[in-house]
């Protein structure tokens, strides 16, 4: 195998009722930061049925090129017809990179497609950058330049690993949703759209849709919220509450709980954070009023950023905030999501 | 009706995480468990096994005192117990791995393979799929339910806002969520017969249509440039001014952060 004759950083733009996810999006961001060091183009694959018209919307989100697998057999997302389409974009037209979201889709698609094109697949990366394989050079093995350096977490978060594909190609990564940034949008940009098709024959491993059936719950599950509202016994009661679920709508974020909130009642075990109740990793987590007993800590610090506001200088949930705040949650609260409701109108 | 389930013996990273004194990672005094998703995918396949008489094989690959997980199993209820150990299959990545368990499974009769979704040292997600990309068959990743019907298996497969209910002929392969259902405890007769129970082992010579250079560390594409214990997160700022300060300063962090 050439890996030289791999190029260019492939985003899979993941699209669910023919709408574009945001996942990407982000990895568009991260893509355009990749092609940049290695002094190339960024394609965005897109695959459904009738979804052309979503290549602009790529492109002013960074796509230089998009191309477009149409077919029914892709209408609704099944692991076979999208690793067949995947695999065979990335036989025909070599990537160097190809990027795929750490959701429930790119979870399942990744790995058959990475097996199908045997290449590595390095799994829910939440950091990717360009550099040297080894990273240090050591005697009598070459050291390759230009790697895809793909970081992610492991056992639990208690390990950190920094992983390389320097064989094989593409590299591929699967990336954690709410990692990458997108860019700021271009207004009317537009990519070089390639529409190609690979042909689709039904076989065993096609499966059949029976039902497709969508939550009907409007309030998120905690675990999957990018944002978490939490509060403690220090709120006060149930209907201060009020105050918690006013800063999570500006920022689009869920409201969650310690234990002490579900044991007086205030408010249902499916948003309780700790040991006792869900493990939740957000981008951002307020701790608001939670003294941050071992328990609790545990069920959140792997969070991206937690921000503590609790009246109690010497709350142990301030050894775990990256920015803590003393003071009395009743007047902080309200004034800040009031500034942050001034802040996204400013916008 | 013949079941294999895939498990991993696993360190138990929930709540017994380990640390040394200088905060790596302090593996030896960990205890290992079956990895959970692989329990709910066991305890699948048993409920297949009082239902329809089915066989259930348990298949894990790893060091020698992996057979643990297999009597473990075999305790639960598991028919059978197949260890794959050898020196040449370490260091493996999900690549190298799935390699491996499928040239295993080569040698056996199924239905369905059952495997967890991700084993929670790693995380991947990777192996079950790969695994049905090696032996050809369909994959119905994250399954909440399974239910058989004839030569079928329907399962409830979730996704992060929905879920669809997917139906695929057998021979097929099924990665389990915990949440499936509640695995049952070991029995004490179970225990007491799963000590004496004869496990297979099985080594590099017994996998089937596997090529060397897709075994173990140098059959292993994804390679580690670098590793380290986490850092604990100590703590960070803490500041005690006035209300307003206060909001001046979360929304500055805010930004800086680029959370708005």
């Amino acid at each position: 195998m050439g890996l030289e004759e791999y190029k260019g950083v492939y985003v899979f733009a993941q699209q669910v009722d023919n709408q574009l996810s945001g996942i990407a999006f982000e990895l568009l961001g991260k893509a355009r930061d990749l092609a940049k060091d290695l002094n190339t183009d960024v394609t965005a694959v897109l695959l459904g049925k009738d979804v052309k018209s979503l290549a602009d919307e790529l492109a002013a989100y960074g796509a230089d090129k998009v191309i477009v697998v149409d077919d029914p057999a892709l209408e609704t997302y099944r692991t076979e017809p999208y690793a067949h389409a995947l695999a065979s974009v990335i036989n025909e037209y070599k990537p160097d990179i190809m990027l795929v979201g750490a959701t429930a889709i790119g979870r399942d698609l990744g790995p058959t497609v990475s097996a199908r094109v045997a290449t590595g697949l390095t799994a829910d990366c939440t950091s990717l950058e360009i550099g040297d394989f080894p990273i240090n050079p050591i005697p009598n093995q070459e050291q390759k330049h230009n790697q895809l350096l793909m970081t992610r977490p492991a056992f639990g978060g208690n390990t950190i690993a920094t992983i390389a594909c320097p064989d094989n190609r593409p590299q591929m990564a699967t990336v954690r949703p709410g990692v990458m940034q997108k860019i700021d949008k271009i207004e009317g940009a537009k990519a070089e759209v390639i529409e190609y098709n690979p042909g689709f024959t039904e076989n065993n491993r096609y499966v059949e849709i029976l039902d497709v059936v969508k939550a009907v719950s409007d309030t998120v599950d905690i675990m999957d919220a990018k944002i978490l509202v939490s509060g403690g016994r220090g709120v006060g009661s149930p209907e201060n509450f009020k105050i918690l679920e006013d800063l999570a709508e500006v920022l689009g974020g869920q409201v969650s709980c310690s234990r002490a909130v579900v044991d007086s009642g205030w408010k249902p075990k499916d948003l309780q954070v700790g040991q006792t109740g869900k493990t939740v990793r957000p981008n951002v987590y307020f701790a608001i009023g939670i003294s941050g007993a071992i328990q609790h800590v545990a069920g959140m610090e792997e969070s991206d950023i937690i921000i503590a506001i609790n009246k109690d200088a010497d709350a142990p949930i301030f050894d775990v905030a990256d920015y803590g705040v003393v003071g009395d949650l009743n007047k902080i609260v309200p004034a800040l999501t009031a500034a942050l409701k001034a802040e996204m109108a400013a916008k | 009706m013949k079941v294999i389930v895939c498990v991993k013996q696993v360190p138990d990273t929930k709540g017994g995480v380990q640390f040394n004194p200088d905060g790596t990672l302090n593996r030896a005094a960990m205890l290992t468990i079956m990895n959970p998703d692989d329990k709910a995918g066991l305890e699948a396949a048993l409920r297949l096994k009082d239902q329809y008489g089915a066989e259930v094989t348990v298949i894990t690959m790893g060091l020698p005192k992996a057979e643990d997980v297999l009597r473990e199993a075999m305790a639960m209820g598991a028919d059978k117990g197949i260890l794959v150990t050898d020196r040449v299959l370490g260091g493996a990545d999900t690549w190298a791995t799935s390699t491996t368990l499928a040239g295993a499974i080569r040698n056996l009769d199924y239905d369905l393979i059952i495997t967890g979704r991700q084993a929670i040292d790693g995380d991947t997600a990777q192996v079950g799929p790969q695994i049905a990309e090696h032996l050809g068959l369909p994959v119905i990743s994250y399954a909440e339910e399974i239910k058989i019907e004839g030569d079928s298996v329907v399962v409830k497969r979730q996704y992060e806002d929905r879920y669809h209910m997917v139906k695929a002929k057998m021979p097929a392969l099924i990665t389990a969520l915990s949440e499936l259902n509640d695995p049952r405890y070991m029995t004490p007769g179970g225990i007491f017969d799963a000590l004496d129970a004869e496990i297979t082992t099985w080594g590099r010579a017994n996998l089937v249509d596997v090529d060397d250079a897709n075994l173990g560390l140098k059959g292993s594409p994804t390679k580690i440039a670098k590793a380290s214990d986490k850092v604990r997160k100590g703590s960070g700022e803490k500041v005690n001014v006035d209300p307003e300060e206060s909001v001046a300063y979360i929304v500055g962090k805010m930004k800086e952060k680029h959370i708005i």
